[in-house]
């Protein structure tokens, strides 16, 4: 059933990441300004111009372009970035590995450290720590991530002098911008565990295990938690995109490598293949992180197959 | 549903969201701060453009309250005159969003078929994408500035508006009395504007003052990115921008921009959840 279930998910995924490609394919060439202009010398000729336009294969009819384009995707076979002048496959094989690190830790922390804060503020019924937990979360999930970032960089990095301001080197250069991006999903993550928790607490098969006589620690983590976990893991499984999404702010304000980073630069250098890639890629990283987040849900509750499938 | 009752049941809301004590507090900021952005230019102590090279990033301290820049331009007119930039940005963007939004939701939730399909595709697909990179890829097709921030964030928050008034019509669409209001004969238009529409109007104009702020911390963001208002108008995000330079030497120039952003952001907040509580609406706001 879960493996059907998955089968059509999958399918449900051409069609969307077809367009995705398209409007990614489009969307680059809505931008203004022209990468040959930046690469031609001053003085050169039509004649050079035309040729630098049919090496980059930007003279053929759009939807040729497109077909050429997603093939070559399909083969891991980027293209050549305009500006920077290097395979674009090259590119983001050296700056995935940094977004992935960032990424996979930030995910790791928020989860972790929100699910236990959810749970230990759904148990622990005291008013001072309800109150400190809401306003965790309510800061969590409104201060802006950059700016967060800065203040952390003050005060850890100029003030105490722990961590290095920016850059990449070590586990270091890690700490600060996985606090930064961890931060709101770290308060997101313990208010769905949070109201989960205490919606479960509620229902009446919890006052029957009490009356057989359990445990609360068992009814907590036998009972309580698998029937918790399902929205849970849908929002952490959503987070994945927002994390990779997070990590533009913050790479670029840490000055770290990463997609993020080289997005925001290429965007600016009008740099068409970067852009696609780099859009592709964390394209991707939503689209694989929602499809995990739907298994998941769908091998905890059958509900959710019978009406999916 | 005549249109009039429906203006006393928000008045009464409102009200109601200002009688609790933090009701009262982040409301009370909230009129007072678009009160400020409103009469900025008399209540300023500086003028926000004015450069004094002499007193460049000075401390804090009087006459300049939260310090200077690094063109000795004082903080707090620019933050007080920036308070005028940030809200009216994502108060207008937010507009736009939702009156598309509610165009395209209505329309997909009541006449149903492929149109739904189609629009509830796009809007699924933008759904899943993170705010900050639909508003970037935006911004770079029409270039930097504050009207393209606006749409950017507009387009940003489409999506939300679209699914959030859709499913309000799907449900409402099931009630027995719009059953009766088609059976009658009303033409689908006045079912629309005069039945469903005032009925599902609620949640989506919370969700949209809570939106307010996050249009805020997005176009802080933009701004920061340098892809917002361009010099020397002044914005909270754009401040922060050219501030990273001066990080260790004048703290303060991104400090309090900061601050404002958060603070603006929280009372948002806080006065949509009590709006939230006053007119009950807890559970239809889970549906989409």
């Amino acid at each position: 059933m879960i493996l059907r279930y998955t089968f059509f998910r999958m399918l449900m995924l051409i069609p969307v990441s077809f367009s995705i490609s398209v409007v990614i394919f489009m969307i680059v060439y809505l931008l203004p300004g022209d990468p040959i202009d930046n690469l031609l010398r001053v003085g050169s000729s039509p004649e050079d111009r035309a040729k630098l336009v049919a090496q980059y294969g930007l003279d053929r009819n759009l939807v040729v372009q497109y077909f050429v384009w997603i093939g070559n995707m399909f083969q891991g076979e980027f293209g050549q970035a305009i500006v920077l002048r290097r395979p674009v496959a090259d590119l983001v094989a050296q700056n995935l590995p940094y977004s992935l690190t960032l990424g996979g830790l930030a995910f790791l922390f928020s989860s972790t450290v929100g699910m236990t804060l959810g749970t230990i503020s759904a148990i622990v019924r005291h008013p001072v720590l309800d109150r400190m937990m809401r306003a965790f979360i309510l800061l969590g999930s409104t201060v802006p991530g950059f700016w967060l970032a800065l203040l952390l960089i003050l005060l850890f990095s100029v003030k105490l002098g722990w961590f290095p301001v920016s850059g990449a080197g070590g586990w270091q250069s890690l700490v600060l911008p996985v606090l930064t991006i961890g931060f709101g999903g770290v308060a997101l993550v313990a208010r769905v565990t949070r109201v989960a928790l205490m919606d479960a607490r509620r229902e009446d098969f919890v006052t029957l295990l009490h009356a057989k006589g359990l445990s609360s620690g068992t009814i907590l983590f036998r009972h309580l938690m698998p029937h918790a976990l399902l929205p849970v893991v849908t929002i952490l499984a959503l987070r994945i995109g927002w994390i990779l999404g997070g990590a533009v702010t913050v790479e670029f304000v840490f000055g770290r490598p990463g997609l993020g980073s080289l997005l925001i630069r290429a965007l600016g250098q009008r740099d068409y293949p970067v852009v696609q890639a780099c859009l592709l890629m964390l394209a991707l990283a939503v689209m694989l992180g929602t499809l995990i987040g739907d298994i998941a849900q769908a091998a905890m509750d059958p509900r959710v197959r019978e009406k999916k499938s | 549903m005549a249109v009039r009752s429906l203006d006393a049941f928000a008045r009464m809301s409102i009200g109601r969201a200002f009688s609790s004590g933090v009701g009262l507090v982040a409301g009370g900021f909230l009129v007072l701060l678009v009160l400020v952005a409103l009469l900025a230019p008399w209540i300023a102590p500086f003028d926000y453009a004015a450069q004094n090279l002499m007193n460049a990033n000075a401390a804090p301290a009087w006459p300049h309250l939260l310090g200077t820049d690094e063109f000795g331009r004082d903080v707090l007119s620019r933050v007080i005159h920036g308070a005028r930039t940030s809200l009216s940005v994502s108060a207008t963007a937010i507009a736009i969003s939702m009156t598309a939004g509610m165009a395209l939701g209505a329309a997909a939730g009541y006449f149903g078929g492929f149109f739904e399909r189609a629009v509830m595709t796009v809007v699924d697909l933008t759904w899943s994408f993170p705010d900050i990179l639909i508003a970037l890829i935006f911004v770079a097709i029409i270039g930097p500035g504050l009207t393209s921030t606006t749409f950017a964030i507009a387009i940003a928050y489409l999506a939300q508006f679209t699914r959030l008034t859709r499913a309000q019509i799907v449900r409402l669409k099931r009630e027995t009395f719009i059953e009766a209001t088609i059976n009658l004969g009303a033409k689908p238009t006045h079912i629309l504007l005069r039945h469903l529409m005032p009925n599902a109007i609620a949640p989506v104009i919370v969700v949209g003052m809570l939106a307010i702020g996050d249009g805020i911390v997005l176009e802080a963001t933009l701004g920061f990115f340098g892809l917002g208002a361009q010099p020397p108008t002044p914005s909270w995000g754009a401040m922060m921008s050219s501030g990273t330079a001066q990080l260790f030497l004048s703290p303060w120039v991104i400090i309090f921009p900061g601050v404002a952003v958060a603070v603006t952001v929280i009372a948002v907040n806080l006065f949509g959840d009590e709006l939230i509580r006053a007119l009950d609406i807890r559970d239809r706001l889970r549906g989409a």
